[in-house]
C-alpha cells in the first residue's frame, strides 16, 4: 500500500520544479480565477468549519468550567491552564516527549538516511529491499502495538533471543522500566516510520544530479567527504522535512502507547495524546483535556510554522 | 473556438459547482445528527435497516463473557421474535471498558443513546449519567417487577440516588476473594490466612522457598487498585470505609496510611517483575509451576480457571475482609430518549428476572443479583458466594465502579501505581487526598 503511494519531497521536488510551472500556470489561468474560486470555495469552507473552527472552539473549552459531565459554560479564564501547569503528570509526559522525540527522531534519520544510502548504491533487488523497509509503514499503529507488546515482553520477547545467544545478562524490562519506559517505546515507532524517512532520502539522493559528485570525485574527494560535504548538505531540506514529520508524530502519539503499555508503570509511557483522552473521556474533564489539546496544538506551531515559513523561500527563489 | 472555450468553461463552472454542493453535502452529512439530534437523525446506526431494534452497548467481548450476554439475547429473541438485537459490544481500552465508555459518552452527548448499555452499577452510572439527566429513573420499574424484594436493600442503596434506583443488575462480583495454590501452601505447611499479619507469617515461609506470596501485575494502573481496596477495607472496617466516600472518614487518616505501608509491604512478596506483568496475564501466571502462591482477585478469575480447566486451588474471603462482601455489579439503564423505549424496557425485564440471571451468572462465573436464584445451576464457589452475599455486609467496590466515580478511580489508581513503583507512602497518600478533594465526597 505505502509502496504505491507516490512519496513526496517537498524540499527538493518543489526548488527544482516550481520556477517554470508557476510562471506558465498564471498566464494560463488568469481568465480562471473565478472558476478556481468556485471550485475551492467548499474545500476552504469545510476546512474553515471543520478544523479551524474546531481549534478555536477548544481553545475557547479549555477557558470554561465543563470539568464534569454537566456542562458548564462559566468563564473561569486560565484556571484550568494553571491546573495542567500544576500536574506533576503534565511534565512527566514533557519529559517523555522529550525521550520520544530524541529516540524516535534520531533512530529515523539515522537509520533512514543509512539504509536510503546503502539502496542508492544501485544494487540488485532495490525494489524488494526498498519494499521491505517501507513495509511496516502500512501497518497500523494499534498492530504494531500489539505486536511489539509481545516482543519487549521481559519473559517472553525479544530477551529469550538474547539469552539463546549467550546474552543471559542482558534482560532489559524495556517498556516497563518506570524512569525509561519510553525510550523503548521509541524502538518500535521507529521500525514503523524510518522506511518513511528513508524514502524521503532516497528520493532527495535521486534528486542529486551525478555530476556534483563526479565533479566532488575529480577534485579528489573519497566516499566519506563526498557525503560529509557535498550529499548532506545537500540533503538538508530533507533532513528538516523529516525533523517536522517525525517531530509532530512525537507529539501526537497516541496509538502505540494505547495498544502497547498505557500510561505505563509510574506513568513511564505516557504522552500528552494519552492525558489528553484519558482526561476527557475517562475522568469526563473536558475543559482540563482541551487544555491538552491547545497546548499538543501550540507546541505542533512551533514546528510548523518555521517549516512552512522555509518552505515559502523556497517557492520564491 | 472561441466560442466553445466559453461554452466549455460555463459547463465546467456549473458542474463543478453541482459536485462541489454534492461534496458539501456529503461532508455535512454524518455531522448533521450529532449537531441537530432532533432532526430525526437519531438512532441514526440503528434506524437504518428498520424501526423494531434493540441496540445494547456492552464491553463483554471475549470468552464467557459473549456467551452470558448471548443467553441473555436467547430469552429475549424468544419472548420478542420481531425484534433484532443490534450488539454493539467494543473491547478495550484504558480501565475496563475504556474504549466502550468513550463512544457512548459521544453518544450520549450527541443526543443518539443506544437502547441500553452495561455500566457498572453505582456511582460510574450515577456520576457519569444520571447526575449528567440523560438516565431515566427505575422507581416504578422496581415497583412493578417486585425487585426491592429480591435485591438485597444494601445493594438497591448502591444503584440509587435520590431514592431511586437509575439501573437493573444483572450479576454480582465479588471482589474480596483470596485464590491460593494448595500445592504451594501445602509445600509450607501454611493453612490461608485470615489476616493480614497470618498472611505476612505465610509470606515469610514462602521466601525462604523463594515462593512470591501474592501475585501482583501493575504493569499499567489498575491492578494494584484492586488489592487496596481490600486492604482499605480489612484495615478500616465496613463503616470507615463507606465513610471515605461521604466525607466521613479524611484520605489522609492514619489508618489510609496504615493501609498503605501493608501494601508497599506486600510488593516485597510479589512477584519480581510484577511492573512488568499485565492485569490480562495474571492467571495464566497464577496457573504458571513457578507461579506466586497466591493472588487478591475478584471472583471472574474462578471463570477463567475454570475454563482453562485448572483445578490446582482454592479460594477463601481475602485477609480480614471476613463477613464483609465488596460488591460489583454489571447493569444495564435506561437512557432518555432511547430509540426502541419499549424494547429496552423488555430488555430490562429479562435482565431483572430469575430466568435470565440464572442463564447469564453461570456463564459468567458471576452470581445472581437475586436472591431467589435457582441453587442447582451453579457450582461449589458460586454457591459459597451466593451464601456470603445473603449473609455478609456489603461494601461498594472502589475499582470497579460501585463507590466512587469515575475520575476518582483513575486519579486513585495512579496514586496506587505511584506507591506501587515509587514506594513512597506520603507521595501516594498526598496524591489520595487531593483526588478525594476534586471528587468533593460528601453526605449523600
Amino acid at each position: 500500500m505505502a509502496t504505491s503511494n507516490p512519496v513526496s519531497v517537498p524540499g527538493e521536488r518543489t526548488r527544482f520544479a516550481a520556477g517554470s510551472t508557476t510562471r506558465k500556470k498564471k498566464t494560463l489561468f488568469r481568465g480562471d480565477m473565478l472558476i478556481a474560486m468556485v471550485v475551492l470555495t467548499p474545500s476552504i469552507i469545510a476546512v474553515a468549519l471543520f478544523i479551524y473552527t474546531f481549534i478555536g472552539w477548544t481553545f475557547y473549552i479549555s477557558t470554561v468550567k465543563w470539568n464534569s459531565v454537566i456542562i458548564d459554560y462559566t468563564f473561569v479564564g486560565l484556571k484550568n491552564w494553571q491546573r495542567l501547569l500544576n500536574d506533576d503528570r503534565f511534565y512527566t509526559d514533557l519529559r517523555n516527549l522529550v525521550y520520544y522525540g530524541v529516540g524516535f527522531m534520531t533512530q529515523c534519520i539515522v537509520f533512514g538516511f543509512l539504509i536510503a544510502a546503502l539502496l542508492d548504491q544501485k544494487i540488485k533487488g532495490e525494489t524488494f529491499f526498498r519494499t521491505l523497509v517501507i513495509f511496516p509503514f502500512a501497518v497500523s499503529g494499534i498492530v504494531t502495538g500489539v505486536a511489539w507488546r509481545w516482543l519487549l515482553q521481559p519473559t517472553t520477547g525479544i530477551n529469550l533471543l538474547f539469552a539463546k545467544i549467550g546474552l543471559a545478562n542482558f534482560h532489559p524490562v524495556w517498556i516497563s522500566d518506570p524512569n525509561y519506559g519510553m525510550w523503548a517505546v521509541t524502538i518500535p515507532a521507529a521500525w514503523q516510520f524510518t522506511g518513511y524517512v528513508m524514502a524521503l532520502y532516497l528520493a532527495g539522493l535521486r534528486g542529486i544530479p551525478q555530476e556534483v559528485r563526479e565533479a566532488a570525485a575529480i577534485d579528489g574527494a573519497g566516499t566519506y567527504t563526498i557525503y560529509r560535504y557535498v550529499i548532506i548538505p545537500l540533503l538538508m531540506p530533507v533532513t528538516f522535512t523529516a525533523i517536522v514529520l517525525t517531530g509532530m508524530n512525537s507529539i501526537r502519539v497516541f496509538d502505540l502507547v494505547s495498544a502497547m503499555s498505557g500510561s505505563g508503570p509510574a506513568l513511564a509511557t505516557d504522552t500528552l495524546a494519552f492525558f489528553m483522552f484519558q482526561t476527557t473521556f475517562g475522568a469526563y474533564r473536558y475543559s482540563l483535556g482541551a487544555a491538552i489539546g491547545a497546548f499538543m496544538m501550540i507546541l505542533s506551531a512551533f514546528l510548523v510554522v518555521p517549516y512552512l515559513r522555509s518552505m515559502k523561500q523556497e517557492v520564491e527563489q | 473556438m472561441m466560442n466553445n472555450g466559453k461554452l466549455n468553461r460555463r459547463d465546467f463552472l456549473r458542474y463543478g459547482t453541482m459536485a462541489a454542493g454534492a461534496v458539501a453535502l456529503a461532508a455535512c452529512a454524518p455531522v448533521a445528527p450529532g449537531a441537530a439530534p432532533a432532526a430525526g437523525g437519531a438512532a441514526a446506526p440503528a434506524a437504518a435497516s428498520g424501526a423494531n431494534q434493540l441496540e445494547i452497548f456492552s464491553w463483554w467481548t471475549s470468552g464467557g463473557e459473549v456467551e452470558a450476554l448471548n443467553a441473555l439475547y436467547d430469552i429475549f429473541k424468544k419472548k420478542y421474535p420481531d425484534v433484532e438485537i443490534e450488539n454493539s459490544a467494543l473491547t478495550g481500552g484504558a480501565g475496563q471498558g475504556g474504549n466502550m465508555k468513550a463512544l457512548l459518552e459521544t453518544r450520549m452527548q450527541g443526543g443518539q443513546p443506544p437502547d441500553s448499555f452495561q455500566v457498572h452499577l453505582g456511582h460510574e452510572l450515577i456520576d457519569s449519567h444520571v447526575k449528567a439527566d440523560r438516565m431515566e429513573d427505575l422507581e416504578t420499574f422496581y415497583k412493578d417487577e417486585g425487585l426491592t424484594d429480591v435485591f438485597p436493600k444494601d445493594l438497591v442503596d448502591i444503584a440509587s440516588m435520590n431514592g431511586k434506583p437509575w439501573s437493573v443488575p444483572v450479576n454480582i462480583h465479588r471482589s474480596n476473594v483470596l485464590w491460593y495454590r494448595t500445592d504451594k501452601l501445602e509445600a509450607v505447611g501454611a493453612e490461608p490466612p485470615k489476616t493480614w499479619d497470618e498472611l505476612f507469617a505465610v509470606a515469610d515461609k514462602l521466601k525462604a522457598k523463594e515462593i512470591p506470596a501474592l501475585a501482583i501485575a501493575e504493569s499499567e494502573p489498575g491492578f494494584c487498585g484492586h488489592e487496596f481496596e481490600n486492604l482499605l477495607v480489612a484495615i478500616l472496617g465496613p463503616d470507615d470505609y463507606r465513610g471515605l466516600f461521604t466525607g466521613k472518614t479524611k484520605w489522609d487518616d492514619a489508618k489510609v496510611t496504615e493501609a498503605l505501608t501493608t501494601l508497599n509491604k506486600v510488593l516485597d512478596y510479589a512477584n519480581p517483575d510484577y511492573l512488568s506483568t499485565t492485569w490480562g496475564d495474571i492467571t495464566d501466571r497464577f496457573m504458571a509451576d513457578s507461579a506466586p502462591a497466591m493472588m487478591i482477585m475478584g471472583d471472574w478469575t474462578h471463570g477463567v480457571l475454570k475454563s482453562k480447566n485448572f483445578t490446582n486451588y482454592k479460594w477463601a474471603p481475602a485477609p480480614g475482609t471476613e463477613g464483609i462482601f465488596i460488591v460489583l455489579s454489571d447493569s444495564f439503564g435506561l437512557p432518555k430518549g432511547a430509540p426502541h423505549r419499549d424494547n429496552a424496557l423488555n430488555f430490562l425485564r429479562i435482565c431483572a428476572s430469575k430466568d435470565g440471571q440464572d442463564a447469564f451468572n453461570p456463564i459468567k462465573g458471576s452470581i445472581a443479583a437475586r436472591t431467589d436464584a435457582d441453587k442447582s445451576k451453579y457450582d461449589e464457589y458460586q454457591l459459597s458466594a451466593m451464601a456470603d452475599f445473603k449473609a455478609n455486609t456489603l461494601v461498594p467496590s472502589i475499582q470497579h465502579g460501585a463507590a466512587a466515580k469515575q475520575s476518582f478511580v483513575l486519579d486513585y489508581d495512579l496514586a496506587i501505581n505511584l506507591l506501587a513503583t515509587k514506594r513512597d507512602v506520603a507521595a501516594a497518600q498526598a496524591k489520595l487526598v487531593a483526588a478525594a478533594a476534586d471528587a468533593e465526597f460528601e453526605a449523600a
